[in-house]
């Protein structure tokens, strides 16, 4: 290369190639992406969050949550397995046919094949679809996430880290109570935490003429001196309300399973 | 172009031109004075969240000290206070001296790389009091990251215009990585900004984006500069031409051509082509990668005949500036085969000489660093990295392992030349390697290894999250260890070079009071005068 120029060129070949792959396709392909309808119903997915956990995205931005915990659950493969629904004219034949074949823990393939042998024998069988992996086993999905769990974040909070559990389904695991008391105290409900205190999302005020309602119920090691109590502000209970609307759980195409 | 033609910048000759150093001076004080303060400010931020993971209640009332907000915060200050400005002093530099030509209007660059320091003051205070962006390496909130964005370009502007002005024309390799650089910034940065922050995309596009943003920034630009910056040294250390000019231009266009679809993480939630795709052209990246070691390996080969420049040797460091550069610099290619002449050209006398450690550790760097980003973009492979420490500690080892450690070894060199002075403390200067080689280590090795441990006790159904999370806890803090090692490390340098400014700045007081009070003065005291201007001009040349 002997001027600028061509340097220039170079850059514009490389950086251009993958800028058109990179930005422009995949705007392409999922810009201008709408709800779409859960597997096996008419309701459409995702719906807008409500206007408290839409704040409480904003809260767990401007915190940098995403440093710690992730928003994207993993999966290996999927389990299928062969429920009888209807045992048919013949229960003896069937009883023997059944205990030949293997029902649990198929691949699709084979448990079509399972299936299409019950069937013949004149039986009806519905075929249960579950995801696999460490990530679902540990309790934090249903199913692997799919670009469409994420059409409404403003900014998408995928994380990169997991100092801290997969928070892509939050909301179906605990209640708001237990989300506050976690972010106030985080080892007064999981023992041995490492996660940070956000004490700041608090308030420690005197009690009044009779105590708030909001009042956090701690646990007397993390209780405030007598005559205190412990409120929290709006930032904490949008962050709250942000974690309470993680759920993704329902059943897509792009990720099928049973509900 | 003939062979010929290509091989001459090799052969080139660099006269020092005394001017050439001096029309860099005040753009590089300002540029690597204020790296030199972000780059401690990054390592007390760092230190602070370190130390979260041994007492979590650590300044817990404290929203600006929160471990989500000082963790970005500290990982920008090291690429956007550090890295970048940095890396644009040396390119600077390097322009005028590779093309011989004097930096026109100096006073433009200058400014810019105050106004650069200002930005990433904005948009450190943006995301400590909450105002991040939310993305990966884009946290500057729009304040600080269209300030930034313009001193960029003025910036750039002026090492373009340089660059068009120099008056040796044949291109060197370092030229090709070095004005890729340039052009690379500002496209990724004003694509990122303006479709996650200016006019967000929707939804995963967004992560998208930000990948592939991050994947440019970290992995392709500091390449770039680094690499350049690299293959312009070695070949001085080593006193052999680049081991080859054609394998550098392979490595060049596999670099930009592979290195800039990588990123996309294995298992991400987006159609599947797109992470097939980045773990393709990641494992082609492994081709500028070894070509970049080979390049490395060939080149510094002929050093180990040269005398000792290793760090650490015992001979005499305060060899004076001025009877240094008064001798022709070893050439890029054709040096003085006589070693006695060719130690006196070294700008620290015959022994220490911290620049060639610092890039040689940095080379070490971002091949292991490069090699990790490979491996985690293999799916097998990712299914245990992934969300574990191994993704920190390889950002760590690319960022101040490469990037950082380079740029230490190219403005101690360059610096003296520049300001006209031995650096205040050269000791420092080797303590500062000999200090943040075992920093790097001990805080990339245990986190490297903490995560593939974390990665494969999370997928152990047996294990608790809450097991893999308290296995990893003595990794990262031991890691604290590396980061105080850094700290101290970052300190030293940033005393040399604000001591450095400060001599300067005296000087030029001195210069100017020695110019106001000259006339006044009777003949004899005159004479005084313009002796002790005589003695400034000679220092400052």
């Amino acid at each position: 290369m002997k001027n600028g120029f061509w340097i220039f060129v170079a850059v514009f070949v490389a950086l251009g190639g993958s800028w058109c792959g990179f930005v422009l396709a995949p705007e392409m392909q999922l810009g201008g992406a709408k709800q779409t309808t859960i597997l096996n119903s008419s309701d459409v997915y995702p719906v807008g969050r409500p206007g408290e956990a839409n704040q409480g995205l904003s809260v767990y931005r401007a915190n940098g949550c995403a440093a710690c915990h992730t928003e994207q659950v993993r999966q290996t493969g999927i389990a299928c397995s062969v429920v009888l629904t209807d045992v048919g004219k013949n229960p003896q034949a069937m009883t023997n046919l059944i205990s030949s074949l293997v029902l649990t823990s198929l691949t699709k393939e084979d448990a079509d094949a399972a299936s299409a042998k019950i069937t013949v024998a004149g039986g009806k069988t519905e075929i249960h679809i579950a995801a696999t992996g460490p990530d679902i086993a540990r309790g934090w999905g249903m199913r692997r996430s799919v670009a469409e769990d994420y059409l409404y974040d403003q900014p998408v909070q995928l994380g990169r880290l997991r100092a801290g559990p997969d928070l892509a389904n939050a909301g179906a695991r605990a209640d708001a109570n237990w989300q506050l008391l976690h972010l106030y105290a985080p080892k007064s409900v999981v023992k041995g935490s490492t996660m940070p205190p956000f004490r700041y999302l608090f308030e420690v005020r005197k009690i009044g003429r009779e105590p708030s309602p909001d009042a956090l119920k701690l646990p007397s090691e993390f209780a405030p001196p007598a005559g205190y109590e412990v409120v929290p502000k709006p930032e904490a209970r949008e962050l709250a309300a942000y974690l309470l609307s993680l759920r993704a759980t329902v059943p897509l195409y792009s990720a099928p399973i049973s509900p | 172009m003939t062979v010929n033609e290509m091989k001459t910048p090799d052969a080139r000759a660099e006269t020092p031109d005394p001017k050439i150093d001096a029309s860099l001076r005040v753009p590089l004080l300002a540029l690597f004075g204020g790296a030199a303060f972000w780059l401690v400010v990054s390592s007390v931020l760092a230190m602070i969240a370190s130390i979260k993971f041994h007492a979590p209640d650590f300044v817990a009332h404290c929203p600006w000290l929160t471990y989500g907000r000082v963790q970005p915060a500290a990982d920008d200050a090291l690429l956007y206070g550090f890295c970048i400005p940095a890396g644009l002093g040396v390119a600077l530099w390097l322009f005028a001296q590779l093309g011989q030509a004097p930096l026109r209007g100096a006073i433009v660059p200058a400014v810019a790389a105050k106004l650069w320091h200002l930005g990433v003051l904005v948009g450190l205070a943006g995301i400590l009091s909450g105002n991040s962006t939310g993305f990966a390496w884009l946290e500057f909130p729009r304040a600080g990251s269209v300030i930034l964005f313009f001193a960029y370009l003025l910036l750039a502007l002026w090492a373009m215009m340089n660059f068009a002005a120099r008056r040796e024309r044949a291109l060197y390799p370092s030229h090709w990585f070095l004005v890729a650089a340039v052009f690379w910034f500002p496209w990724i940065y004003s694509t990122a900004n303006l479709f996650l922050v200016a006019w967000p995309v929707r939804g995963v596009v967004q992560a998208i984006i930000g990948w592939w943003f991050a994947g440019n920034l970290l992995f392709v630009w500091l390449a770039l500069v680094g690499i350049g910056t690299a293959f312009y040294f070695l070949p001085k250390f080593s006193g052999r031409p680049l081991q080859s000019y054609y394998l550098a231009l392979f490595a060049f266009w596999t670099l930009i051509l592979f290195g800039t679809w990588c990123g996309i993480p294995p298992g991400a939630p987006v159609p599947a082509w797109m992470p097939v795709l980045s773990s393709f052209a990641a494992v082609l990246t492994v081709v500028p990668v070894l070509a970049v070691a080979a390049i490395a390996w060939q080149t510094s080969r002929g050093g180990s005949d040269a005398p000792s420049l290793e760090c650490g040797g015992d001979a005499p460091v305060a060899a004076p500036a001025p009877a240094g550069r008064a001798a022709p610099m070893p050439a890029d290619g054709l040096v003085q085969q006589d070693k006695a002449t060719r130690a006196s050209h070294l700008p620290y006398g015959d022994g220490a000489s911290p620049p060639r450690g610092f890039i040689r550790f940095g080379l070490l760097s971002f091949v292991l660093s490069s090699l990790m980003l490979i491996a985690m973009a293999c799916p097998r492979i990712s299914r245990v990295t992934e969300f574990t420490w191994f993704g920190p500690a390889q950002t760590q080892l690319q960022l101040y392992g490469f990037f950082a450690m380079t740029m230490f070894g190219a403005i101690y060199y360059l610096l003296p030349r520049a300001v006209g002075f031995e650096l205040p403390f050269p000791k420092l200067a080797r303590l500062h390697f000999w200090i943040s080689v075992p920093g790097v280590v001990l805080l990339v090795l245990p986190l490297a290894i903490g995560g593939v441990e974390q990665g494969m006790k999370l997928n152990n159904l047996n294990l608790t999250f809450m097991d893999a999370t308290k296995a990893m806890l003595p990794f990262l803090r031991t890691s604290t260890i590396g980061l105080l090692l850094i700290l101290l490390g970052n300190s030293l340098f940033a005393l040399n070079i604000f001591a450095m400014t400060f001599v300067w700045e005296k000087s030029l007081v001195k210069k100017a009071f020695a110019v106001v009070t000259a006339p006044l003065e009777t003949e004899g005291e005159t004479g005084s005068a313009s002796a002790s201007l005589r003695r400034d001009k000679e220092v400052q040349a």
